[in-house]
């Protein structure tokens, strides 16, 4: 049976039509309910206090504080390498074989499970440095998670500034070193930014990797080398231990809020800012 | 240049007088600016610049003319050593400035570059205001305090012919300007680092009769400060705004002498070819 | 010669910032193997890759029901989002008017920001059930562990599949469309033909997503420990059989478990591996 092209192209727009639309909506699906059924549990006290007997009662404040610790932490150890490796690449070097050995590193970095990361954390930062389970194996995990993340990003705004600023330092007397921060890294910082923005956002949803390493502690960490809970864990583990379904709800309530609200500063300050520069 | 009406034949007769008085050959007691020795440039062993040699002399304006490949910016871009960061290029020959050769082994080249301002053929300017766009330059020299940056700025703007049309407007971000002012811009950024030779590659490409005007005038004007090396593709723009000119064809220097010599009565066949537009 | 020493120094120090991207990655392979091959070889290679038997207490350590419990349900993930995923990535490219697009293409991005334990967690609240009714079995299943990772992976593979059509030079699709072809046809005749190489590392990178996830496949599969033998049977994958059991073991069962972080390595360095030569090949050939 031989059907016209335009037969044939109504059928399929249809049908990639309804493949789009389901995407669309499983994915509006899922926030809707979770949004839906943890916002009324949502109270200032959820934010405000220490949970109790397990999480079955109280709130999440320490998971928020030991959240932001780790990601916090992990992000300021991997935006300076990042950028640092970017800015190699792509203005102190040519492309060659050693550019292609760092660029595949940071490739096959990229494509690591999270609980592979986990499991050198635990080895690496928890036994063998003596770090135990902490805020900081937690983080130094996460940073090189991110790292390959960062420094993708970086390299694409970067390499997205005219080749004529660079002239142009150059013929005021620039060295290179002056050209690429005053100038280049300037020029880029929006998007160099949002990448580092990315990561943060990429940092709260982990779970596999600080499970291992920054270790599933209830108390508030009061120094750097504590062990602590992310909201992320928190969520799993209230969800699967089946310990309270409500706070379970709110908790991953707080944690998608958090991250599309990160989400949508990094395009804000892309759009904001990127037009401008163009 | 607002004149009007008989004044105007009156201005006309002005500028062909000095015109004239202007293509004679500096006096031989005055001391070229840079000399050029025997230069050749390579990138990647292709030879771009042949021999070359020449001088610039203080207080004139050498117009370098030439089809497209012939050099002519390879040339200029020798001057303040960008082509340093080509890759495979290597030279053979001197380039000296005040009788020092700028490839020497001490030579400090981002200095080097301060010294020998470019204005590129595409205006260029950085994505930030006039004024940070303006101090850039002198603050990399070092450059401090309200005062002084204020001043700069505002000799700078001035020896460009663009202080009065952007003086309130100094916050303005620099890529809002029109073509003309941003090439302005672009050459008043050059004369804040106070520079001792001024290297225009083909400023006027992009720009309308009037903006191609006023830059012009500004070099006209700043000739008596500083020598002025401009490339131009466009002949009839070398015969009204230079002093000397100079051929250049398939990386050799052809001929060099005063413009009014040259455009009337050319040595080589192939000069007068070009100047009356049968090839390039 | 003051300017080029400084700025060679500057060099050098930014070279060696720039090789901790691959400093990591060689430490992280190196403890890894350290920790996970002698166990290896002491249970021996073939043991542990192609026995069916995992008893930790008797030393016992073979995983290959979790190889191919992670086969199982990354292929699955793979059809349901690569499907899903191409037609949204060539709907958004093709199809919709250019407003539209700008504003879902972002906001499916944003949606991959979820965190995985959220998608995992919907699985056992909504789809679990649901396939227990419908369809038989524990609900906890291999089609489960599929549908969830295949959501997961969906915006990878639509956000490379897009990069990856409009990378197709506008003069094939004006060609196509002078010569009379209606849009359907100009898609799948002449851009996916140039596109698909773009596209494969685009699903090569997405498998390399589905066999790396932890949590969500953990709350769905399962984790039985016995080989499926229909999509809806139980399943335990290598990410769960780490994540399910490092928390209490030791010794040789804790090395046994870094062994198969050995494995799972080795299989997502092959993928990784597989997709980068897709990618160049489709480089020189359009001639990036």
């Amino acid at each position: 049976m031989r059907l016209s092209p335009c037969v044939t192209q109504r059928i399929a727009v249809t049908i990639l039509w309804a493949l789009a639309a389901t995407t669309i909506a499983v994915l509006l699906f899922i926030v809707a309910f979770i949004l839906t059924r943890g916002m009324p549990h949502l109270t200032l006290e959820f934010l405000t206090q220490s949970p109790r007997s397990m999480g079955r009662e109280g709130g999440v404040l320490p998971m928020i504080v030991g959240t932001l610790w780790v990601a916090g932490l992990a992000v300021m150890i991997a935006a300076p390498v990042g950028v640092i490796t970017a800015i190699y690449l792509t203005e102190y070097t040519r492309e060659g074989r050693l550019t292609d050995v760092i660029r595949f590193g940071a490739d096959c970095l990229a494509g690591i499970p999270s609980i592979i990361f986990g499991l050198f954390g635990f080895v690496f930062f928890v036994i063998t440095l003596g770090m135990g389970f902490s805020v900081v194996s937690g983080a130094l995990t996460l940073a090189l998670m991110v790292l390959p993340t960062i420094i993708r990003t970086s390299e694409e705004a970067i390499r997205a500034v005219p080749r004529s600023y660079r002239d142009v330092s150059y013929g005021l007397g620039a060295s290179r070193w002056d050209m690429v921060t005053k100038v280049v890294v300037r020029s880029a910082l929006p998007g160099i930014g949002t990448g580092i923005v990315l990561s943060i956002g990429r940092c709260f949803s982990e779970t596999a990797a600080v499970m291992l390493t920054a270790g599933s502690a209830l108390r508030m960490p009061t120094s750097a080398f504590e062990s602590t809970r992310t909201l992320a864990l928190h969520f799993y583990i209230l969800a699967r231990e089946g310990i309270s379904m409500p706070k379970a709800y709110a908790t991953a309530s707080v944690l998608i809020l958090a991250i599309l609200a990160i989400n949508l500063c990094a395009y804000w300050v892309m759009r904001r800012f990127v037009a401008k520069v163009r | 240049m607002g004149e009007t009406g008989n004044n105007e034949i009156e201005a006309r007769a002005r500028q062909l007088m000095e015109a004239m008085v202007a293509g004679q050959p500096a006096a031989p007691s005055v001391r070229p600016k840079m000399v050029v020795d025997r230069f050749t440039a390579s990138f990647g062993g292709a030879e771009s610049l042949k021999n070359i040699s020449l001088t610039i002399n203080p207080r004139e304006r050498l117009a370098i003319i030439g089809p497209a490949g012939g050099g002519k910016t390879t040339f200029l871009r020798s001057l303040n050593r960008l082509n340093d960061l080509e890759p495979g290029f290597s030279h053979v020959g001197r380039i000296l400035l005040d009788g020092r050769d700028i490839y020497g082994p001490d030579v400090d080249v981002p200095a080097l570059r301060r010294q020998l301002g470019m204005v590129y053929a595409v205006p260029a300017p950085l994505p930030w205001s006039i004024y940070e766009n303006l101090i850039f330059g002198p603050q990399l020299k070092g450059a401090k305090g309200r005062d002084r940056l204020d001043e700069i700025v505002e000799t700078a703007l001035r020896g460009a012919f663009l202080w009065d049309e952007v003086k309130d407007r100094l916050k303005m971000n620099a890529t809002d300007l029109s073509g003309g002012q941003q090439q302005r811009l672009c050459l008043a950024r050059v004369l804040a680092l106070e520079p001792e030779v001024l290297l225009l590659d083909e400023p006027c490409s992009g720009l309308d009769p009037v903006a191609t005007a006023k830059i012009e005038d500004a070099m006209a004007n700043l000739k008596a400060k500083y020598p002025v090396v401009l490339v131009t593709n466009n002949t009839k723009q070398a015969a009204r705004a230079s002093d000397r000119t100079a051929f250049f064809l398939m990386g050799e220097l052809i001929e060099i002498g005063p413009t009014r010599a040259l455009f009337t009565n050319p040595v080589h066949g192939r000069t007068s070819d070009y100047i009356t537009g049968n090839f390039g | 010669m003051k300017e080029a020493t400084k700025d060679t120094c500057i060099s050098l120090i930014l070279l060696a910032v720039a090789m901790s991207a691959i400093a990591g990655l060689a430490v992280i392979a190196a403890f890894i193997f350290r920790e996970g091959l002698p166990i290896m070889f002491k249970v021996g290679v073939r043991e542990f890759l192609f026995s069916s038997a995992w008893y930790p207490g008797e030393g016992r350590f073979g995983i290959f029901p979790m190889i191919i419990g992670s086969l199982a349900v990354t292929v699955g993930a793979m059809l349901i989002g690569g499907i899903l995923g191409l037609g949204c990535a060539i709907v958004l490219t093709q199809f919709c008017p250019r407003r539209l697009a700008d504003f879902l293409k972002p906001s499916i991005e944003l949606l991959a920001g979820i965190p995985s334990v959220v998608y995992g967690f919907i699985g056992v609240v909504i789809l679990v059930p649901l396939i227990a009714e419908y369809l038989g079995g524990p609900g906890l299943s291999v089609l489960a562990s599929s549908v969830v990772l295949g959501v997961m992976v969906l915006p990878t593979v639509t956000s490379i599949s897009i990069d990856a059509i409009q990378a197709v030079p506008r003069a094939y699709r004006e060609g196509s469309i002078a010569l009379g072809a209606t849009q359907w046809q100009t898609t799948h005749m002449v851009i996916l033909k140039a596109a698909w190489s773009g596209i494969i590392a685009a699903i090569i990178l997405g498998m390399g997503r589905a066999v790396g996830e932890t949590m969500a496949v953990i709350m769905v599969a399962g984790n039985t420990l016995d080989l499926p033998h229909s999509i809806l049977d139980p399943v335990r994958t290598l990410t769960s059989n780490i994540a399910l059991e490092m928390g209490y073991a030791a010794g040789d069962h804790r090395k046994a478990l870094f062994a198969t972080g050995v494995t799972l390595f080795v299989i997502i360095m092959a993928l990784n591996i597989l997709a980068l030569m897709v990618s160049r090949r489709r480089a020189r050939r359009v001639g990036a």
